[in-house]
């Protein structure tokens, strides 16, 4: 039970059901999204670098987060729903179609397909789900490798245009920040309201005890493709955001490696939570920046290694992290979040 | 098609399927000791390959004697991983196990990259290189030396299962750890020798795939073919892992020889048969040829 303000009180049902709960937290959610909003007023380019691709994951994230947080479904192909986005947003966009309405058609075509390898679902789970998406994981860039090269370019991939609404073009770091932000403050919202619908209370039962939530009443199948559809929606989403930020896409983008990074993301923020995703692919995506930015350092200390130090550091520091986490903080950075934020709500007292 | 180049493309098939039936076993001795599912092996495999590419580069030994200083490292290796990594994880949900062998895998794919360097490596020649010729079929001797070494695996393991205390030890241990452990016997310690053995079995597969493809950091994922065959045969089968490894090499085979339309060719069909097979098991049969089917009780 999470602790509340003291002289807080519920004196309706919707002030119960209220995520911002007095002034104090409206104005400071009012003041948060200003500061987000204008970041790009005075941030460099490559902060915005690493925040925009920091969002991009998030999405992604907050996707794989519902299937594999609240459903308990795990998915090694978060990365392959994603390339489906991405190829999906660049032809459109490249047929003519305006950026709004391709960005939500990548989200569709991502989950349709989602949805197609979601099926095997109904007679199977736990691991054996995660081999049927590992298959999805080799099949679909395999597709977007070989498969009417003429349209999707191949091995070599796409070269994709910048994004337009109106007369604005996203074509920098600056304006890229805006689509992707805003994408992720919706999506943010998105999921942690269907957390607390009808919808997020039968997959959190699907997950602690699937058959028992069958016999509540629950259409597990049903619930579960819902998951997937949704998940799959996300990393479409993120894909056609991701092409349009990398302006470039080939399929080795979308590879086993990236998808074992979001569910690590997942493990690392804390599954099931709208918090988690948002701590773990910061702290991933941070982990990563400064890894790339000590490497460097490293090198000049160990001339004999520098040749793949980055090559060799990134995953190991990634595989270390997750490891500990795993041992020490199965529950994640959105857990202790939880903890620290109780702490201080009953200061002085220890519990 | 060709069909007449079809005994070719069977029995490098098959042979081929010899190395993914050695990964397969490694990774159902694991899951039939301890329900772990080791997304790793692959990883473990190329260590193999790699370490005794050390040992003939830097120390100068004969490449068998690395062979076989390599298992003994790959033994200790093994050992290691169980004890550090997996036996805190003992208890918790099967994601938080997925998840500890993905993140050894990460761990040592950028460990392999620091230790050994990025560019490809081979290994010295261990089988001369004249093909054996049967009928029409030729076959390059260092696959079928691979697909030897899978079939001296699986037997040596099924006398281990049958006739030594360890092995019995561990059949006992596989159907359930709280009895096995009510009767004595220390069930960690069968993991940790489970994962001794897989180590020590990839090793052998590492070497081998090292000898027929060239030694480099992709290597792991020729192992995730293995998956398919490891579902296939049933996840806690020994001849499960094997037969399951043979019908994957043999698919992949044909499918990659058979068609001679240039457009079909040029889809590399072969690249996701194995997958495609994976996804036609999982929806037909999701237990596998000889799994055991399990019955849930709320």
């Amino acid at each position: 039970m999470a602790l509340r303000l003291a002289g807080d009180f519920d004196t309706s049902y919707a002030h119960d059901m209220a995520i911002i709960r007095n002034r104090g937290q409206w104005a400071m959610t009012i003041v948060f999204l200003i500061a987000l909003f204008t970041l790009p007023f005075f941030a460099s380019a490559d902060i915005l670098g690493t925040i925009n691709l920091i969002g991009i994951s998030i999405v992604a994230v907050q996707g794989l987060n519902l299937l594999v947080g609240y459903t308990g479904q795990i998915s090694l192909g978060q990365a392959a729903f994603m390339a489906v986005g991405a190829y999906t947003s660049a032809v459109a966009v490249k047929a003519g179609i305006p950026f709004w309405f391709a960005l939500p058609l990548a989200g569709l075509s991502g989950g349709l397909v989602g949805l197609i390898f979601g099926l095997p679902s109904l007679r199977i789970k736990g691991f054996y789900l995660a081999m049927a998406t590992l298959a999805a994981q080799f099949i679909i860039p395999w597709f977007f490798r070989n498969v009417r090269v003429d349209l999707f370019g191949g091995m070599p991939g796409l070269r994709v245009p910048p994004p337009q609404i109106g007369d604005l073009i996203f074509n920098s770091q600056q304006t890229m920040f805006y689509p992707i932000i805003g994408t992720v403050v919706i999506c943010t919202i998105v999921a942690k309201n269907i957390a607390r619908t009808r919808l997020g209370r039968a997959l959190i039962a699907i997950r602690d005890n699937d058959l028992a939530a069958e016999v509540l009443g629950i259409n597990a199948f049903s619930y579960k493709l819902r998951a997937f559809f949704l998940s799959a929606f996300y990393a479409g989403l993120a894909g056609a955001l991701w092409a349009h930020y990398a302006r470039s896409i080939n399929p080795e983008q979308f590879s086993l490696i990236s998808s074992i990074w979001y569910l690590g993301m997942v493990i690392v923020g804390g599954m099931g939570s709208a918090l988690g995703p948002i701590l773990g692919a910061t702290f991933v995506r941070l982990l990563e920046e400064f890894t790339v930015q000590a490497s460097p350092l490293l090198g000049k200390a160990f001339p004999q290694l520098e040749a793949g130090l980055l090559a060799a550091l990134c995953p190991m520091v990634f595989g270390v992290a997750l490891m500990l986490f795993l041992v020490f903080e199965p529950r994640g950075l959105a857990h202790r979040w939880e903890m620290i934020k109780a702490a201080w709500r009953i200061r002085p007292f220890a519990h | 098609m060709n069909w007449e180049l079809f005994p070719q493309f069977l029995a490098t098939g098959l042979l081929t399927g010899g190395v993914y039936a050695l990964i397969a076993l490694g990774i159902v001795l694991i899951y039939k000791s301890s329900r772990i599912f080791n997304f790793a092996q692959g990883h473990i495999l190329m260590i193999g390959g790699y370490v005794t590419w050390w040992f003939t580069e830097n120390l100068g030994w004969d490449v068998w004697l690395s062979f076989a200083a390599a298992v003994v490292v790959a033994v200790f290796l093994g050992l290691a991983i169980e004890r550090v990594a997996l036996r805190p994880l003992i208890g918790q949900p099967i994601l938080a196990t997925i998840m500890m062998t993905l993140a050894l895998s990460q761990f040592m794919q950028g460990g392999v990259i620091l230790l050994f360097g990025a560019s490809q490596r081979s290994l010295p020649i261990m089988f001369p290189l004249q093909p054996v010729i049967i009928g029409d079929v030729r076959l390059k001797l260092n696959l079928v030396m691979a697909f030897a070494f899978g079939i001296v695996g699986f037997i040596a393991l099924m006398f281990f299962f049958r006739f030594t205390r360890a092995g019995l030890a561990m059949c006992a241990a596989a159907e359930d750890h709280h009895l096995a452990q009510s009767v004595g016997l220390r069930v960690p310690r069968i993991f940790g020798l489970a994962w001794a053995i897989a180590s020590a079995i990839a090793t052998v597969g590492g070497v081998m795939l090292a000898n027929i493809s060239g030694l480099e950091v992709n290597l792991s994922i020729i192992a995730l073919k293995a998956f398919p065959a490891v579902l296939f045969g049933g996840l806690e089968s020994i001849p499960g892992a094997i037969i399951g490894g043979l019908t994957v090499g043999v698919i992949e085979g044909l499918v990659g020889g058979l068609p001679n339309d240039p457009a079909l060719r040029s889809l590399h069909l072969a690249d996701i048969a194995p997958y495609v097979f994976l996804l036609l098991v999982l929806l037909f049969r999701p237990d596998g040829l000889f799994g055991l089917k399990r019955i849930e009780r709320i």
